[in-house]
């Protein structure tokens, strides 16, 4: 009985990072990428933490598994926000049919360089500027 | 039947994932993309571990499942710091 929970719960995770890792080289942009492998990968980890917890109904690992849990749950978010917030800061293309961009406008064009450098404009979204006219008149 | 669901699904499965990490970050267009394949990696690298612990019945492995989330958490915010400061062509 044990071992047909574990095997569900194995095969329910594999399947999980199975499809953030197809999301990851199927999605057209940045953010869907980062939407699949993380939400994918967070749970399909966790499952597979779940499955290890019931296999090994020990108190000790148990209480391990799920301390490895709630890290994962609480670190995968905070690190797909800096790296969203920071992808849209520089100005990576949006996917071309993406239909809402609540961010547009919010942030001052200079939001994610220090004071006295240079940023990619969030204005220039065709495609990668190679440099900015600022930096190759001030390198 | 544990063993040989572990070794017919579900490692093939978790392999597929990483493979898929490893050429995204290969062909990746952008720093970013590849830090994104970065930790997927990470966490499928992780999903091995556990994988490993249950299929030769060690479970000292979670330790190292555990340690090797929290490092890849850490260096996945190092890299935004780096692109925080990072300006000139991708």
């Amino acid at each position: 009985m044990i071992e047909i929970v574990t095997c569900v719960f194995l095969v329910v995770g594999a399947f999980f990072i199975f499809v953030a890792g197809l999301g990851i080289l199927r999605m057209p942009d940045i953010f869907l990428r980062m939407s699949a492998t993380t939400k994918a990968g967070t749970i399909g980890l966790g499952a597979l933490l779940v499955g290890l917890a019931v296999f090994y109904h020990d108190i000790g690992i148990d209480a391990r598994a799920l301390a490895t849990i709630g890290f994962v749950f609480l670190t995968a978010p905070v690190g797909a926000h800096r790296i969203g917030r920071i992808a849209y800061l520089v100005g990576l293309p949006l996917w071309e049919k993406t239909v809402k961009d609540e961010l547009k406008g919010v942030y001052p064009q200079d939001a994610c360089a220090p004071p006295g450098e240079v940023c990619m404009m969030p204005e220039r979204r065709s495609g990668w500027p190679k440099t900015t006219p600022e930096a190759e008149t001030e390198s | 039947m544990l063993s040989s669901v572990i070794y017919i699904i579900v490692m093939p499965l978790v392999c597929v994932g990483l493979l898929g990490g490893f050429i995204r970050l290969v062909i990746g267009p952008t720093l970013p993309d590849r830090i994104v394949a970065f930790e997927l990696i990470a966490t499928s690298s992780a999903g091995i571990i556990v994988v490993t612990a249950i299929a030769i019945r060690q479970p000292a492995f979670l330790d190292v499942a555990s340690v090797w989330a929290i490092i890849s958490f850490l260096s996945v915010i190092a890299f935004a710091h780096y692109i925080e400061r990072w300006r000139g062509r991708p």
